[in-house]
């Protein structure tokens, strides 16, 4: 059952604080964040317990929100006949440079995989299929979708569900029972209502944080949101928990990617799909002859998308995926992907009136996100994908340790958080609702929206984007060629400690606003804990997704094991430490 | 670069609670204007160009344009949702059309 709290944006603000409606909404399961995780979250929890409540906390609608809103070409893992989830998960490890990741994780996610892809063929997705009626696949792992209609389709599933959906309400902090998560807080976007959800457990799956760092393309254009990862998913997950003191695993392994130059497309789509080669101004098949001994066109991931950002540094760019010998009917294959994930590509294209028989597809480095189902940024979680907060639980773009998911390993894991989660709560009684700690949040959810008509403060807008810069420049972005170094990153924790200090001057002009002001503090918050990751980490593991220009080798020595921060919750103390990384599948761990 | 309205064209979904437009932007960036009932994007720079808003539109009002700082004057890239089906007609700038269908969804 839908309960969309939303409607139209209420045009009467609140004038004081005891203005703000105040809804309670009491649960089993809080799923925040409806995506692809959160969708498998509702539908599995309410298949083990028909009779749990649950409730979904969006902060859009269901229906298109998160990173798979604009649809997407292909599902990256699938377990093909005749391979096993521990090929999977040795592929997984190779695309890492052998880790560490975790592999306990990965195990797990890779057993349950097919069973949620088959999900959604089952629900209508249409996965392509050869004249054998065979999954049609475009590299050894992935098989291609006509995904226009993605997520639409779990959102329906998740209705169905009968989870509880309450669109247009933004999450803004963990409800907490002493050390234990109780539900979360938060305010509608459209109807201004103050939002306490109470729960005996709760999954985050806020996706990743894309807009930590500034885009190229928002330089002098009236784009500052041409990127890859969907601009709206901004790490507030990772906030919320990292507030509490949830540790994070692993952020400084930033996802970095080629991606189409002046229009932030999947760039995988054309060089593995379609055999493309990576080429550099002198047609010089850049895999094949400068990354040969790393592999060639199977190179691990992070060098493959470092390779054509390397290129420009060396005074050889451009550089682009050659599709000029592309026959008429794959072009017009690769045409159809690029409308399922990334429609406006193509429109992109037409603008430069570009025939890519003829001119091949320009590419270049993206800005960098932290996204845990892509590379390895998120929460730790155990193997019941709970974090470090007991009742707080991750799936998805969120938990971290587990590269390589993509669409079908969220899901997966969705469903094991959902199963985690239940298992969690049997027995246990919703604590008493702490008053104060809500009327505190409630207090500062509503501050910048409360500060009269002549109040001379920042706009969320101006603090989003000097965070921005100072992450390129300072924190290793595009700008940059991903580098940074100690002193660099020292000057950006002063700066993020100022930003954090100027919260108070942030000033909303409606509801919307609001939801950008906190976005905002969601952004400072992830992008000090990456600064301290990428601190840490005093090695180079991972070239252009982590870089360290003061040391640029790998040391196995030190650091083959996993970087983690907290926070203390009462300081806002951030403290680094390691934990060990456990080889369970065996093997020459660089080798697939 | 947000989409464009228009104005001939759009209602602001009459008779809905929200237009169609301001229910699926991920963004939160699209609205109608009360007195005038047309749809509006509240803030420009923060579009994706996702197109979810184009493809949900009853009125075929809404249009994604390239920003020009990016490409050129005048493409169009233009969605028709059918049952289980959609096709999309693109233009280019030299007049050049293309047009791609296929099947979104099984029918289950």
């Amino acid at each position: 059952m839908a309960d969309s709290a939303s409607k139209r944006a209420s045009r009467n603000l609140p004038k004081t604080l005891e203005d703000v409606p105040v809804e309670v909404v009491t649960c089993d399961l809080l799923i925040i964040g409806g995506g692809n995780a959160g969708c498998f979250v509702a539908v599995e929890a309410k298949k083990i317990k028909p009779d749990l409540k649950v409730a979904i906390m969006e902060k859009a609608n269901i229906k298109r929100s998160g990173a798979c809103s604009a649809g997407m070409d292909a599902i990256n893992t699938y377990i093909p006949a005749g391979k096993t989830p521990e090929d999977l998960v040795r592929w997984s490890r190779s695309q890492v440079g052998g880790g560490p990741l975790r592999e306990d994780l990965a195990l797990s996610n890779a057993r349950e995989l097919n069973e949620a892809v088959d999900d959604l063929e089952r629900w209508g997705l249409p996965i392509l299929r050869d004249e054998q009626g065979e999954r049609k696949y475009r590299g050894k792992w992935d098989i291609s979708i006509h995904g226009e209609q993605l997520k639409p389709i779990m959102a329906e599933k998740a209705e169905e569900s009968g989870a509880q959906v309450y669109n247009r309400v933004v999450g803004t902090a963990l409800l907490m029972d002493g050390a234990r998560c109780a539900g979360a807080m938060g305010f509608g976007v459209r109807d201004g209502k103050f939002y306490i959800f109470r729960a005996k457990a709760t999954v985050v799956s806020t996706g990743g944080a894309g807009t930590l760092y500034k885009s190229y393309t928002a330089d002098a254009t009236d784009s500052a949101h041409q990127i890859w990862m969907c601009p709206y998913c901004v790490g507030s997950g990772y906030a919320m928990g990292f507030r509490q003191g949830a540790e994070l695993t692993s952020l400084e392994q930033r996802w970095v990617a080629t991606r189409t130059k002046d229009f932030c497309g999947p760039v995988d789509t054309v060089s593995v799909g379609y055999q493309a080669p990576i080429i550099n101004c002198k047609d010089e098949k850049i895999l094949q002859t400068r990354y040969a001994h790393l592999g060639g066109d199977s190179a691990p991931r992070f060098i493959r998308a470092n390779a054509p950002m390397e290129e420009w540094l060396a005074g050889r760019g451009p550089t682009y995926c050659d599709t000029r010998n592309l026959a008429p009917d794959l072009v017009a294959a690769m045409m159809t992907d690029y409308l399922n994930e990334r429609p406006s590509f193509v429109l992109f294209l037409a603008s430069r009136g570009q025939d890519v028989t003829k001119d091949p597809i320009e590419i270049y480095g993206s800005d960098p996100y932290i996204v845990g189902g892509h590379t390895m940024g998120g929460f730790w979680v155990d193997l019941e994908r709970m974090t470090t907060v007991p009742g707080l639980f991750a799936a998805g773009e969120t938990a971290g340790g587990n590269p390589n998911k993509f669409v079908g390993g969220c899901a997966a894991e969705g469903k094991l958080a959902a199963r985690g989660a239940v298992k969690y709560m049997a027995g246990l009684e919703l604590p008493e609702l702490d008053a104060a700690q809500a009327a505190a949040e409630k207090d500062r959810v509503f501050a910048p929206l409360l500060k009269g008509a002549d109040f001379d403060g920042v706009s969320p807008l101006a603090m989003r984007e000097r965070l921005q810069r100072l992450m390129d420049e300072y924190a290793g972005g595009t700008s940059q060629f991903y580098r940074t170094n100690a002193e660099r990153l020292q000057y950006a924790l002063k700066h993020i400690k100022m930003l954090r200090s100027q919260f108070r001057y942030l000033l909303a002009q409606d509801l919307h606003d609001l939801m950008l002001a906190h976005e905002t503090m969601d952004r400072v918050d992830v992008s000090e804990a990456v600064c301290h990751h990428l601190l840490a980490r005093r090695e180079t593991r991972w070239p252009g997704w982590q870089t360290r220009a003061d040391f640029p080798e790998k040391d196995d020595e030190n650091f083959d094991c996993f970087v983690e921060t907290k926070r203390d919750p009462q300081t806002g103390e951030v403290v680094a430490f390691t934990r060990p990384y456990v080889q369970l599948v065996p093997g020459d761990r660089a080798k697939p | 670069m947000p989409p464009r309205v228009d104005l001939k064209k759009c209602n602001g979904c009459e008779g809905r609670d929200e237009s169609c437009c301001e229910e699926v932007c991920p963004g939160d960036l699209m609205a109608v204007n009360e007195e005038t009932m047309k749809a509006f994007c509240r803030s420009l720079r923060d579009c994706w160009d996702c197109m979810s808003c184009i493809k949900a539109c009853p009125k075929n009002a809404l249009e994604t344009r390239i920003p020009y700082q990016l490409g050129y004057h005048r493409a169009t890239l233009k969605p028709i949702v059918g049952k289980n089906t959609i096709t999309w007609k693109c233009t280019d700038i030299f007049g050049r059309v293309t047009t791609y269908k296929y099947k979104n969804r099984l029918d289950v």
